[in-house]
């Protein structure tokens, strides 16, 4: 990492906690709950990162993992405020770190064919193929109305976390927070690993790959699911932040978004991400304040970026990457 | 269950087709020759509804405003292209699919700053109102009709024009050796700008035809654009023949799944909950079927790059 790229991370790590404490001195409630919305996107994208920066796999389906993570906590936290058993007599919980492993291990079931059955192919088939198996999964959750159908789920409480107190605003923060930290950790312990390099040179150059006996199907099967399991994470914190459950977390447009805010921020980069949340977030709360179209404005600038800025907030705070 | 409805819903079933046809031969041809993915492509389908309804409005004629929306979404594409899109071509698939994806937020919002957040609703024709009977004793509208024919003199129409004409040829020779045909004296600019226009042309040309059959809205375009490429994925990315056997077989296999699938599950299970589970079930069905063909074709039916 270049001394440019650690001051730009610097700054950006700076700015995020900037926001709680201009919350709590402004007595601004609402900027925490914008500050929880970066960290939970950024959560979201990061995990797509670890498949789409690191192995080049353009998934435009990871709306589809996020959003069975929100129904995997609204489900769970309905059966169990109305004390009903879930399938074979299971009880339901309202236990925050059960309903994340139960989330986890949901997208990891669910991203393991999806992915086996998209990684046949490569390209543009593999963007469209992630992007008709979330709208499989969009249009389930909205054609089944045990769970709201299109209305979606709300949660009548958040889920509890040990010791926490996650109905505050910025307790929940901090749990938001310490969950983005890890995975950080992880996508940079992911990146440094023999597993990751395998999965960078598969981007790079997959000829190559195979010449030294390593097959890249299962490497990037393994990149896509543990993607999936991450951006479920995120689900779950989303759905707890807006107590809802929504089928908008499934839908394309969620999965586009994941996409811009990697890209706004800077692909292949540890924080770009985050950056990309805060931007993205930082825009559609100014715009959003100005216009009512303020998504046309956002189109134009994504436009902008992307013909004119490819690397990014972080390409132009850090320079260039050293190497592609 | 009774032939004539078993009938009507598998001429639906045609019908739903021939529109996804109307889109998929545009993305793919667009694909095929110039190597882009066009998430806008919905939003052209969705200014050619917009432009039909408006025109017909303001002058009565559903003619006009059909004619109106050929123009419109042809100039709206190659007027995309010529500012946008050209950009695009060099660049990989992820930088692509963000630009269009911008494209669809500003195309989308735009049109509601125009046009308002109500729906405009568009009436059919007189001279295409009214039923015919069919065989067995049941009816049909006879406007759906018209489209399925539409859709297939435009099959026809479009392998004449790719397979005959001196386009055709160079749209061929474009898609199989663009250097080449550069060199040899076509102008590889423009003639990209024509097969982009032309696949707007035909998905305006569909968002008008469907735009009687529904209200014109904003974000009428992605849904269809979404079932546009799971026929071409079917169907073999690159191919016209393939998005016309892929968007017919999707086109009945969705629409038949969703009127048959209930009624199956109910010989089996209480009414109630077979009509839920078959609902859910054939909103899947399309995206089985095409996880089944990858899984046993991954580069789809009649792959051109196979």
């Amino acid at each position: 990492m270049s001394a440019r790229e650690t001051a730009a991370n610097i700054l950006i790590v700076a700015l995020l906690t900037a926001i709680p404490l201009a919350a709590i001195v402004l007595d601004e409630p609402f900027y925490l709950t914008l500050a929880t919305r970066i960290v939970i996107l950024a959560l979201a994208a990061t995990g797509l990162n670890i498949a789409l920066g690191l192995g080049g796999l353009v998934s435009f389906g990871h709306a589809a993992f996020f959003g069975l993570g929100g129904y995997v906590a609204g489900i769970l936290a309905s059966h169990a405020l109305n004390m009903e058993p879930l399938v074979f007599g299971l009880p339901a919980t309202q236990s925050m770190p059960v309903i994340a492993l139960v989330a986890i291990a949901v997208a990891a079931l669910v991203a393991l064919p999806i992915g086996a059955i998209s990684l046949r192919t490569s390209g543009v088939y593999f963007i469209m193929i992630t992007l008709a198996f979330a709208q499989m999964i969009y249009y389930f959750a909205v054609s089944w109305p045990a769970y709201g159908g299109e209305d979606g789920l709300p949660m009548a409480l958040r889920n509890a976390f040990p010791l926490v107190n996650t109905a505050k605003p910025l307790p929940f923060f901090l749990v938001c927070l310490a969950v983005l930290a890890a995975a950080l950790v992880l996508f940079r312990l992911i990146r440094g690993s023999r597993f990751g390099a395998a999965l960078q040179v598969g981007r790079q150059n997959p000829t190559r790959l195979a010449a030294v006996g390593i097959s890249p199907f299962g490497i990037r099967l393994a990149a896509f699911v543990i993607s999936a399991m991450v951006a479920a994470l995120a689900g779950v914190l989303f759905a707890n932040l807006n107590r809802f459950a929504s089928p908008s977390m499934l839908s394309w447009q969620m999965s586009g978004e994941l996409i811009v805010l990697i890209v706004l921020g800077g692909k292949d980069r540890l924080l770009g991400p985050l950056a990309g949340a805060m931007l993205y977030v930082f825009f559609e709360y100014t715009l959003g304040g100005l216009t009512e179209r303020w998504q046309f404005f956002l189109g134009l600038i994504l436009l902008g970026v992307m013909l004119f800025a490819r690397g990014g907030l972080l390409g132009i705070l850090a320079g260039r990457t050293r190497h592609g | 269950m009774q032939l004539p409805l078993l009938l009507e819903q598998l001429l639906n079933g045609l019908q739903l087709g021939v529109m996804l046809f109307l889109m998929a031969a545009g993305l793919t041809l667009i694909f095929g020759v110039m190597g882009l993915i066009n998430l806008a492509h919905g939003s052209l389908y969705m200014i050619g509804a917009f432009a039909c309804a408006s025109v017909a409005a303001a002058t009565g004629s559903f003619w006009i405003g059909l004619a109106a929306s050929l123009a419109a979404a042809a100039a709206a594409g190659a007027l995309l292209e010529m500012l946008v899109i050209r950009r695009l071509y060099a660049r990989d698939h992820l930088d692509q699919v963000l630009a269009t994806f911008a494209l669809i937020l500003i195309l989308s919002e735009g049109t509601r700053w125009l046009f308002g957040s109500f729906p405009l609703y568009l009436d059919i024709p007189p001279l295409l109102q009214g039923a015919v009977p069919l065989p067995g004793g049941g009816q049909y509208q006879l406007y759906r009709l018209a489209i399925i024919g539409v859709g297939v003199l435009v099959a026809v129409g479009l392998y004449w024009l790719i397979a005959r004409t001196r386009l055709g040829m160079r749209i061929r020779a474009g898609e199989s050796d663009r250097e080449m045909i550069g060199a040899l004296g076509v102008d590889i600019s423009s003639l990209y700008t024509i097969v982009f226009a032309l696949g707007a042309a035909l998905a305006g040309f569909a968002g008008a035809l469907v735009g009687a059959l529904q209200s014109v809205q904003v974000g009428m375009g992605e849904p269809v654009l979404i079932l546009a490429f799971v026929v071409i994925v079917i169907g073999g990315i690159g191919s016209i023949k393939g998005a016309l056997v892929g968007a017919i077989l999707v086109g009945v296999v969705d629409t038949m799944g969703r009127f048959l699938l209930p009624q199956i599950l109910a010989l089996m299970l209480p009414a109630a909950q077979a009509g839920m589970a078959g609902a859910a079930l054939a909103s899947m069905l399309i995206y089985i079927v095409m996880a089944l063909i990858l899984a046993l074709r991954p580069r789809g039916l009649f792959s051109a790059e196979a």
